[in-house]
């Protein structure tokens, strides 16, 4: 196989969020305009200045990207539309990148919004995927806690994972949201009270469900030089990893995408995954989270039940993960809980986070998972950014 | 120490009814063709016709070599590799129905499914399949014990059959052979009442002997006002309708002066199933499992020359129980078509053996309530005709009516 | 005789004091009243049948209304002489070809109402026939002959067709009394208060089906399914019973009623 090209003559910068809300009565489409507002205010540029376009939402239909741009009034030169969700902020950034990097687009917004009205959540898994509205809402129509909940219980038995572990993690993000002014849930959580918590679908309690929100998030990637004119802090992509319907004869989702690509990822950066400061992984059900780790190389195959008992994962923890307390604590705002783990690693390495400060941290692994489309997420991606200078 | 009764709680008259809602019912293409195979009781996956790949849940393509998938039946055998009892939905049938257990399995004819899970299943259990159809008419995947008890007990699969065991049945026509043994069957199955329409006038009402359980009552499906009546006089609720009625008599063209044969045919089998579907259709709609049984001759499927003027009629019949199930479903109420060939009574005596003897079609009746099945053919006759017709209606008419 | 017109007001008056009483001879048209029962060889005859067609409802907003569907020899019912094959080449034999004239006619009631309690398959001869004349007087001609059997107060039951294993029981009459009855007493028609002129077991007489078979051979007519003949006085009672205008009819459903002097007892 050709050896990846690097990424140089691309940065990443201007980390947007907008601040998520419970529900709203706003669309899809007034969220990507704020989102839009927010990367000229942060970047100092001028609407008429985009010339690429990167767009993932679930709410904004019947509109794509195409309808979105004119929406928005952009007439740029490279288009693209992502439906991956939680893997969609990775593939925006590698898909950008190239497109920076060989000269089809100089300044790419890419943006994730998705709106959140009272009937929004039943209405969007109803018509989700065909796979789904046959064989999987008809048994019980659980929606994705009830999907997770059979990954969760079959990943449970294999790795002798307990319900504490996986609190553990939960506990370690409502502690690292406590920081972020922008978390819908800051309260602190006990292990005791997630414990206590009510069952959604056995295994799956109350504090391992995500909170559906409306909101939108956004980042730019661009030349070295544009984000230098206008005295950008910016970080560079070390390397990037993506892949589809990974392991399709696994009977139950017990690995992702990551599993098959992982030693590429840590090669193309030229480090280890003991040489990231903070982690920023799809975090829509604890489990995930567990399998992104030891698909990663943050731990031995097979002994992630150990790893999470031994690991700290707050933001002053051994391993910083998900420091603005992840969709778990900040909200899930569709599309956009899929560019937080961008967004939120930016700001880490860039210093400026939303919450509190990892110590020094210069690099980061960002990772995203997406879609599921029957029984498993089928969408998997990853990428190491550093801060540049 | 024993637990007391608690005391029989005072009926309050402005309690509201249960309403009854249905599970999400959109599916696609493949789907509607899985649940057509599944109404007629088919364990059936899809199986690539160049690799032999067996996949699920339903495509349009095979996803190893992109060849052309059919239909095929398959193992029941599965083993369930994971587990949860669902306690949040936002579906309103499901809601009503919680918590509900669902599993994934993987099943011996290959892939990987998530089911409907009996509750006296566990992770690493050997389990059999069913293909059963929800109360959205739609297939959907049950997973029972091996060992197979007595699966009424669990109330999830209550939901997808209809119990006969202390629901109130009607039965029309329950003065014929056919009728009478039906009665006995269902009186036989535990239903809690019967009660049996009887069209003859004049006619004393054979009451003697009844079990207790029946009762008596004039109907005559050819009298709107009789069928309205009947209803409206029912003075409780009724689960289960089981239409017998027929007019069954020879003749085709060269038979001459049978017009009036053939709309009596019409007036009880056609127009009669139109009454009484209008007067039940209501009644039935409020129960929990609520199911209207038709039976039919098998000719409603393929003509016979024979009997002409009765198969038109029977095809009409096949015709409109296609519709009501259609229209039914969307109050949980199942619409069962039982077929049948030649009967062992005085209407089929020209017609060659093998004959069906009335209580052997009466235990298909029960049997297609156990199975909440859509079709069901009872009696060689029958299950070889529609076995021919599903495989080649067009050759199937032509031989038929040679 | 009366001047025709005072005749026709002296009517009017005596129905308008009273002095004149109409009585109705007619069974109410309904699903569930009874039709004649054939062996099963033969077609059968339609019951009553009324589908609504609007009841001031989306249908008729302001009307009501029913189609209704029935047999021509369906409840209280006029059998024209073409009913029968007898009467079949009689060129007023069908029920649009029966003439005014015969809508009005007086009647004559002959009471067998105990005999018909004891034998249900009592048998109507010209010897009683001769025997009630010598009680109460000769039969005059063109009359309708009424048999009193108070069979109608047994609608409702199923001792009304009387159906068992081998047929119908009822009374009826045989060959010589519907011959005398014909012939020697120029009857217009015979009245009955069972489901057929004929007695219920007549297709196993000798003779079958007398009734039918010499009525209508001889352009004579039969009234079936008639209640209150009790109602009515053996002599003087006058019929109006016109059946429906039925182009080439075998006979007709219809409203019969009997003209009767003198005031309700």
């Amino acid at each position: 196989m050709r050896a990846r090209a690097s990424y140089e003559g691309v940065v990443v910068c201007a980390p947007v969020t907008v601040p998520y809300r419970r529900f709203s009565d706003r669309s899809a489409h007034w969220w990507a305009g704020r989102a839009m507002r927010g990367l000229v205010d942060a970047a100092g540029l001028a609407p008429t200045d985009f010339d690429g376009f990167c767009f993932a939402s679930f709410t904004s239909v019947p509109d794509s990207a195409v309808g979105m741009i004119q929406h928005l009034g952009l007439t740029p030169r490279w288009l693209d539309h992502l439906p991956t969700g939680g893997a969609s902020g990775i593939m925006a950034l590698r898909r950008a990148a190239r497109a920076v990097q060989c000269g089809d687009a100089e300044i790419v917004a890419c943006v994730a919004a998705d709106t959140n009205h009272l009937d929004s959540f039943r209405q969007g898994l109803a018509g989700f995927s065909r796979f789904s509205r046959d064989a999987v809402y008809p048994y019980g129509f659980g929606g994705p806690n009830a999907t997770f909940a059979l990954i969760t219980d079959a990943y449970m038995r294999r790795h002798g994972v307990t319900r504490a572990d996986f609190g553990r993690l939960c506990v370690a993000q409502r502690s690292n949201a406590a920081s972020n002014p922008l978390a819908l849930q800051r309260r602190p959580l006990t292990l005791e009270a997630y414990l206590a918590a009510r069952p959604i679908a056995d295994p799956v309690h109350l504090y391992d469900c995500v909170m559906p929100c409306a909101g939108a998030e956004a980042f730019l990637v661009t030349t070295p030089e544009v984000a230098a004119r206008r005295g950008l802090p910016v970080a560079r992509l070390l390397s990037t990893i993506e892949r589809h319907n990974a392991f399709p004869t696994d009977p139950v989702q017990g690995r992702g995408g990551w599993a098959m690509d992982v030693d590429a990822l840590w090669e193309s950066a030229g480090i280890g995954p003991g040489d990231v400061d903070t982690v920023q992984v799809y975090d829509d059900y604890p489990v995930i989270v567990a399998m992104q780790l030891a698909d990663l190389g943050f731990c031995a195959p097979g002994e992630i039940a150990a790893f999470l008992r031994s690991t700290r994962f707050e933001i002053d923890g051994d391993l910083p993960l998900n420091t603005n307390g992840g969709q778990l604590s900040a909200g899930q705002a569709g599309a956009a809980g899929g560019f937080q783990n961008v967004t939120e690693g930016l700001r880490q390495v860039l210093g400026c986070p939303l919450g509190a400060q990892v110590p020094e941290a210069r690099r980061a692994l960002l990772s995203g998972f997406g879609l599921v489309n029957y029984d498993r997420g089928v969408c998997t991606g990853a990428a190491v950014i550093e801060r540049l200078a | 120490m024993r637990r007391q009764q608690p005391p029989r709680p005072v009926r309050d008259p402005l309690t509201r009814p249960v309403e009854r809602q249905v599970p999400p019912a959109p599916r696609s293409r493949a789907m509607h063709a899985m649940s057509a195979r599944a109404a007629q009781g088919r364990f059936v996956l899809q199986r690539c016709t160049e690799c032999e790949a067996v996949t699920y849940p339903p495509r349009d393509i095979c996803p190893v070599c992109w060849g052309e998938l059919a239909w095929a039946d398959q193992p029941r055998g599965a083993t369930i590799l994971a587990a949860t009892m669902i306690r949040v939905t936002t579906d309103l049938y499901f809601h009503a129905h919680l918590p509900w257990r669902i599993g994934t399995v993987a099943l011996d004819a290959g892939p990987v499914a998530i089911v409907h899970l009996h509750r006296d299943l566990a992770v690493g259990d050997r389990a059999t399949m069913r293909l059963m159809l929800d109360k959205g008419g739609n297939a959907a995947l049950f997973a029972l014990p091996e060992q197979e008890g007595n699966p009424m007990a669990d109330p999830q699969w209550r939901e997808f059959v209809v119990p006969v065991q202390d629901r109130a049945v009607l039965v029309t026509d329950g003065d014929t052979a056919l009728g009478k043994a039906v009665v006995r069957a269902l009186v036989a199955a535990g239903a809690h009442s019967v009660l049996v329409g009887t069209s003859t006038p004049g006619v004393p009402m054979p009451a003697e002997g009844d079990p207790e359980q029946v009762r008596q009552v004039p109907l005559d499906l050819t009298d709107s006002q009789s069928v309205t009546h009947c209803i409206a006089q029912l003075g409780g609720p009724i689960d289960i309708v089981v239409n017998t009625a027929r007019f069954v008599r020879p003749g085709g063209v060269s038979a001459g002066g049978r017009l009036l044969h053939q709309q009596r045919a019409l007036d009880v089998g056609v127009l009669g199933l139109l009454r009484l579907a209008e007067a039940v259709a209501p009644v039935l709609a409020g129960r929990p499992a609520g199911a209207f049984v038709d039976l039919l001759s098998i000719h409603a499927l393929v003509g016979d020359a024979r009997f002409a003027g009765f198969s038109a009629a029977e095809a009409a019949r096949h015709s409109l129980l296609q519709s009501f199930r259609h229209e039914m479903r969307a109050t949980g109420v199942r619409v069962l078509s039982v077929f049948f060939g030649a009967i062992d009574d005085e209407d089929h005596q020209s017609v060659p053996f093998p004959h069906i003897a009335p209580d052997r079609l009466a235990q298909g009746v029960i049997e297609a309530l156990a199975s909440g099945r859509e079709q069901q053919a009872v009696g060689d006759v029958a299950r070889d005709l529609m076995a021919r017709w599903l495989a080649d209606p067009a050759t199937t008419n032509r031989e038929n009516n040679l | 005789m009366t001047d025709p017109a005072d005749a026709l007001a002296a009517l009017v008056d005596g129905l308008a004091a009273g002095a004149i009483r109409v009585v109705d001879l007619t069974n109410t048209l309904s699903p569930d009243f009874p039709v004649i029962v054939l062996p099963a060889e033969f077609g059968q005859c339609a019951p009553f049948r009324m589908e609504p067609v609007s009841r001031y409802d989306g249908d008729g907003p302001a009307w009501y209304w029913n189609n209704i569907s029935m047999n021509e020899h369906t409840g209280t019912h006029f059998d024209a002489p073409a009913h029968w094959i007898t009467g079949r080449d009689l060129p007023e034999g069908t029920v649009d070809r029966v003439a005014p004239r015969d809508f009005v006619h007086p009647a004559v009631v002959i009471d067998i109402s105990a005999e018909s309690a004891a034998d249900e398959d009592f048998v109507v001869t010209r010897a009683l026939l001769e025997a009630w004349e010598a009680r109460h007087g000769r039969i005059p001609p063109r009359h309708w002959v009424l048999l009193r059997t108070d069979w109608y107060k047994r609608v409702g039951t199923p001792e009304y067709l009387n159906l068992k294993a081998d047929g119908a029981h009822s009374p009826g009459p045989d060959g010589d009394a519907m011959r005398f009855l014909v012939h020697a007493r120029d009857c217009v028609g015979l009245g009955v208060e069972t489901v057929g002129t004929d007695a219920g077991q007549a297709s196993r007489f000798d003779e079958p089906l007398p009734a039918h078979t010499i009525l209508h051979g001889n352009g004579r007519y039969g009234l079936q399914c008639l209640t209150n003949l009790d109602k009515l006085p053996v002599f003087g009672a006058v019929i109006l019973a016109s059946p429906l205008k039925i182009q080439g009819g075998s006979g007709s459903p219809l409203r019969v009623v009997a003209l009767v002097a003198g005031r309700a007892g």
